[in-house]
This record gives structure tokens, C-alpha cells and sequence, in this order.
């Protein structure tokens, strides 16, 4: 293993730890006695204590830090005090819709902002150009969640072809599921593509200026081939770095966006733990979505030194 | 034949005010986001009726020469509480961004000012701020304290804090290198001098941007937080709520769901424009560059 990727592993992991530190001093430090406050103000001592013995948070702050740590490692999450079911069973039914949404939205987000980029830069200062950042420098002062409400408005009150919300789950049929995913992940892709088309067109037109471009262009290749054989790989690298930033942005937007489309996803369960007070829910699911930050950070950073060798050559 | 010697006069660069006037970007943002000040500064003395005020039997009318953008559910008008809702997001916006600006400038100094394990723990420390976007310490702190403005303030303003400390950083790093600041060091000036003598006033330009730039996202946040009920709370109105209540009416009357979200984004597009063109302003070198 290369001194590189050790360092970032070390990283990673020091990251993780830190916000499970953070996360378990929040949610369970800080609320005082847990029990007291799933049961209300009006519950019995001798109830209280009973549940506190239940959910294992009679236990001394260490003791249940490590419970919490060794629990994730093992894949014992605990159980809901609103569901009385295990939570990595609640939560791995929700990932079934939140990654595919954050997925596809990713994918459309760099679909669009690519190809919407590299077009602008080719055809620079031109009206091509002018419109499309005009429309970027639109997309990105409008709220997700806002412009979801407007695709429902158009596609589902308006022209009725799809359904303004809910989610019938995977039994129904992938392309039924991918149907009901389509407009949230069109809804969270249009401003992240419109942030992604600046940062491709502005570091499209960075390398256009390079030396090495003259000299393919002096050598006879056509302008295509020098864009896609010779700046595209070139440009990558700081629209990578800015994908793996999006992504967390993503995550964070499906909260919102699944709260539009009445999803029952990841966002969905955190808001009904919320006001079940099911704060192990809760705790978990933050972790996890921390985790899945951090994480994809971490791999923007090792594919970052695949594109860019001079990364992991200067980071020794 | 005419012996008069033209004198080559240079001449003089063009002003801030000069430039700021030939920027269209520029302009357009500072009306825009003058015009946000002006109406959450409007709300202060006057709105056309209370938004607090219901009145069930004129509930959803369309918009009027009574009711400029028409009333919502409960009877009260549409336009009084969007000009309330930008008092708002402008108060959300400057606490947050303060916090952000003040915690962050004054980390991100110092990790320039002491460089080696100091700035190691501090930009470690900004890493992790990361992992935590505005609206997962947003639901940490519903979660505990209950849902409410400055549970959302706290959370923005703690998502800030990452941000202004590497921006801060990476600008005072520059300064620290330059001569006038070996000067002041063999003029025997100590740290704390020079950051703020000589680091903060140059690096100002820079937070300016970023703090405008900052301002935008948290009246996006701020929105977003309340559209899910864990920032402003009833009955203060707020653009996100608005969208939220209007969601449940987008078949009797979907234009509820189309003002707020105009004013949300003309705010954020104002500030971002505005942003753009002071960066461009403050340092020509990036302008010429984009």
C-alpha cells in the first residue's frame, strides 16, 4: 500500500471516529437521561428506570460509546424504541431509496453538467456560451426543494404524467421505480449540474490555454480530438474534487427532496424518529450519513491521485 | 506648420465606482440585494394588512388590487408575509455568517500566524466540519432541543466556520510570505501585530466576497430548514414554510407555491451576483482570469 493511500486511510479513519465522538456527545450526552425524554415529562420514575435499563443507557458514558462503536462494527445498531425493530433493519430498507436517488441524481448531474461545460467552453464568449452560464447563475439561486415543487406543478398537476409523490418500492418493477425516482433526482441534479457546468467550463478553458493543446492543434489534431483526447482528462481533476463535494450535497438534499415527494427514504425515517423522540434512530442514521460523506471524500481523494500521478507525488 | 507637442498624459485607471458601473453582474446584484434590505427594512414600518392576521372567509384569493399576490389558507395576505419573511432570512443570514466569519477568520489566522502542529490541528479540524452539512447539525439540534430559528442559526453558522478558516488561511499564508511583512518582523512587531496590522486588512477583500457569497447559502438553508419545520417557527413567517404550506394547495391554487420561491431566488441571486462582482472588482487579476 502506497504511503498515499495510507495517510488518507489514517484520515478516513481518525475522521470517523472524531464524528462518532461529536454525534454521541449531541445525542446522547447532551439530552440528559434519554429514557426521561422518549417517555415525556408525565412518565412514572420506576418506568423511566425501566427503560433505561432496556436501552442500555443506565451505563456509563464509555461503556455505551464502545456498545455504540463495536455495534456499528458488527452491524448491531440496537433496537427503535418507535418500531421495536432492529435499526439496521429500518435503515437498510430506507438506503434501498436514498442511494439509488442520490445516485441517479449524481448521474444526471454529470451527464448534464458535462456535456454543458465542455459546450460552453468550445464555444466561448459566444451567445451559446452567454446562455447557458445565464441559466447556471440561475439554477444556482433556486432551492431544490422549490423546484421540485415546480416539476410536480408541471408534470404531475399540469400534464399528469407522473405521480406527485410516494414510492410503491422495487416489487412493483425497476422501471416503475425508477419512474417514481426520476423527477426528485431531476430536482436534485438541475442546481448541482448548473454549479458542476461553471467548474467544468472554467477549468475546460484553463487547460485549452495550455502549451501542450498549441502544440497537438500545430501537430494537425482536430479541435474534437484535442478536447476529448487531451483537456478533458486534464479538466477532470478539479471537477472530480468538486463531484465529491456535490455528492455530500446531494445526500443533504435528499432529505429535503424526499420530504417533497413524500419518499419513505433515509430523510423520511430521521424526521418521523425526530418527533418519536427514537433518538438511537436518529444517532445512527446521522452516523451514516456522515460516514457516507466522509467516505465518498476519501475516494475523491484516491481517484483524484489516479488522474493527477503529481498528487501522490507531492503528498510523499 | 504646427509645433505643438502633444505631452503623453497616461491615463488615469478607471475608479471603484467606474468599474462597478461598466459591471452588469455587479449591478444587477447590488440592486437586487438592496432591494431584499429595503423590504425586510419595509416590514419594520409597514406591511399592506398583519401577517398574523386571519381571515378564513377570504382564504386563497387569486391576486387583486386588494391582495397584490392574493391570500393563503388561512385568509392572510400573500404579500405581507413575503416582506416579512425577508426580515427573516436577512436576520438568519447575518447571524449565521457572522458566527461563520468570526470564529472561522479568527481560527484560520491563527493557524497562519503559528503554522506547524497548530495549523495541522486546525485544518484537520476544518476537514471534519465537512462531514457535517448545515442540515445534519440542523437535525442533530432539533433533535435535542427542538425545532426553532436559532437551533437553524446555530447550525448555519457552525457549517460557516469550516469555510472562513481555510479561506482565511490559505489568503493570510500568502500575506505572511510577502516582504512588507519580514519588514514588520525586523522591526521586532510579533504576531498578533502584524495579523492584525498588516494580515486581516489585506486579506478583508477577500472575506467580503466570501461572506456575501456565504449570505446566499444561508438564506437557501435557512429556507430549507423551515420548508421541513426545523427552522422558523409559526406564527413568524418564513419563505420555507410558505412553500411548505403551499404544497398541500398545488391543485386549488399553485401560485402560493410560486412567489416565495421567485423571492428566494431573486435574494440568492442578488447575493451571488453581487459576490461575483466584487470579487471581480476587489481583484482584477481573478476577472481577467474567468
Amino acid at each position: 500500500m502506497s504511503v498515499f493511500l495510507f495517510k488518507r486511510l489514517i484520515t478516513l479513519i481518525a475522521t470517523l471516529i472524531g464524528a462518532s465522538i461529536v454525534i454521541f456527545l449531541v445525542l446522547e450526552i447532551l439530552p440528559g437521561n434519554a429514557a426521561q425524554i422518549l417517555m415525556g415529562p408525565d412518565a412514572s420514575p420506576d418506568a423511566v428506570q425501566a427503560l433505561a435499563i432496556k436501552l442500555g443507557i443506565d451505563r456509563p458514558p464509555l461503556e455505551r460509546y464502545w456498545n455504540w462503536v463495536s455495534g456499528m462494527l458488527t452491524g448491531n445498531l440496537g433496537l427503535s424504541y418507535a418500531y421495536s425493530t432492529p435499526v439496521n433493519e429500518l435503515v437498510l430498507e430506507r438506503l434501498a431509496l436514498t442511494v439509488p436517488l442520490a445516485l441517479m441524481a449524481m448521474a444526471i448531474t454529470t451527464v448534464l453538467a458535462l456535456v454543458a461545460g465542455i459546450y460552453a467552453a468550445a464555444n466561448h464568449n459566444k451567445p451559446g456560451d452567454v446562455g447557458l452560464m445565464a441559466l447556471t447563475q440561475i439554477g444556482i439561486a433556486i432551492p431544490n426543494f422549490w423546484f421540485a415543487i415546480l416539476l410536480i406543478l408541471l408534470f404531475s398537476v399540469k400534464l399528469g404524467w407522473f405521480s406527485a409523490g410516494g414510492f410503491e418500492g422495487w416489487d412493483e418493477g425497476i422501471l416503475q421505480g425508477l419512474k417514481a425516482l426520476l423527477l426528485p433526482a431531476i430536482a436534485l441534479a438541475f442546481v448541482q449540474s448548473a454549479i458542476l457546468a461553471r467548474i467544468t467550463r472554467s477549468a475546460v478553458l484553463d487547460v485549452l490555454r495550455e502549451d501542450f493543446v498549441r502544440t497537438a492543434r500545430a501537430k494537425g489534431a482536430s479541435q474534437r480530438r484535442t478536447l476529448w483526447g487531451h483537456v478533458l482528462r486534464n479538466a477532470l481533476i478539479p471537477v472530480i474534487t468538486v463531484m465529491g463535494l456535490q455528492f455530500a450535497e446531494l445526500l443533504a438534499g435528499t432529505i429535503v427532496v424526499e420530504s417533497v415527494f413524500y419518499l419513505p427514504g433515509l430523510g423520511r425515517l430521521i424526521f418521523q424518529s425526530i418527533s418519536n423522540r427514537d433518538l438511537i434512530v436518529v444517532r445512527n442514521c446521522v452516523m451514516l450519513l456522515a460516514a457516507m460523506v466522509v467516505i465518498v471524500n476519501f475516494v475523491v481523494d484516491v481517484l483524484y491521485s489516479v488522474i493527477d500521478p503529481r498528487v501522490k507525488a507531492s503528498d510523499i | 506648420m504646427n509645433t505643438a507637442v502633444a505631452t503623453a498624459v497616461p491615463a488615469r485607471p478607471p475608479g471603484f465606482w467606474q468599474r462597478a458601473t461598466a459591471n452588469r453582474g455587479f449591478m444587477i446584484g447590488a440592486v437586487l440585494t438592496l432591494a431584499l434590505v429595503a423590504t425586510a427594512a419595509l416590514s419594520l414600518v409597514w406591511t399592506p394588512y398583519s401577517p398574523y392576521e386571519m381571515n378564513i372567509p377570504g382564504k386563497l384569493q387569486p391576486p387583486s388590487a386588494a391582495h397584490w399576490l392574493g391570500t393563503d389558507a388561512f385568509g392572510r395576505d400573500v404579500a405581507s408575509l413575503l416582506l416579512m419573511g425577508a426580515r427573516a432570512s436577512i436576520m438568519v443570514g447575518v447571524i449565521a455568517v457572522s458566527i461563520g466569519l468570526v470564529i472561522g477568520t479568527a481560527f484560520g489566522l491563527l493557524a497562519a500566524a503559528r503554522r506547524g502542529w497548530v495549523e495541522e490541528v486546525i485544518m484537520r479540524l476544518a476537514d471534519f466540519g465537512f462531514a457535517f452539512p448545515a442540515i445534519l447539525s440542523a437535525i442533530m439540534l432539533t433533535a435535542v432541543f427542538g425545532a426553532g430559528m436559532v437551533n437553524a442559526i446555530i447550525a448555519i453558522g457552525i457549517y460557516n466556520i469550516p469555510t472562513f478558516a481555510r479561506i482565511t488561511r490559505a489568503s493570510a499564508n500568502t500575506i505572511w510570505s510577502r516582504e512588507f511583512v519580514l519588514a514588520a518582523r525586523a522591526c521586532g512587531k510579533g504576531s498578533f501585530s502584524i495579523t492584525v496590522e498588516h494580515v486581516l486588512p489585506n486579506i478583508m477583500s477577500v472575506l467580503i466576497v466570501q461572506a456575501t457569497i456565504r449570505f446566499a447559502i444561508a438564506i437557501l438553508a435557512e429556507a430549507a430548514l423551515s420548508y421541513l419545520g426545523l427552522g422558523t417557527q409559526p406564527p413568524q413567517p418564513s419563505w420555507g414554510r410558505m412553500l411548505s404550506e403551499a404544497q398541500t394547495l398545488l391543485f386549488q391554487a399553485p401560485l402560493l407555491a410560486v412567489f416565495p420561491g421567485v423571492a428566494i431566488a431573486l435574494a440568492v441571486l442578488g447575493l451571488n451576483l453581487l459576490g461575483d462582482g466584487l470579487r471581480d472588482l476587489l481583484d482584477p487579476r481573478l476577472a481577467r482570469k474567468r
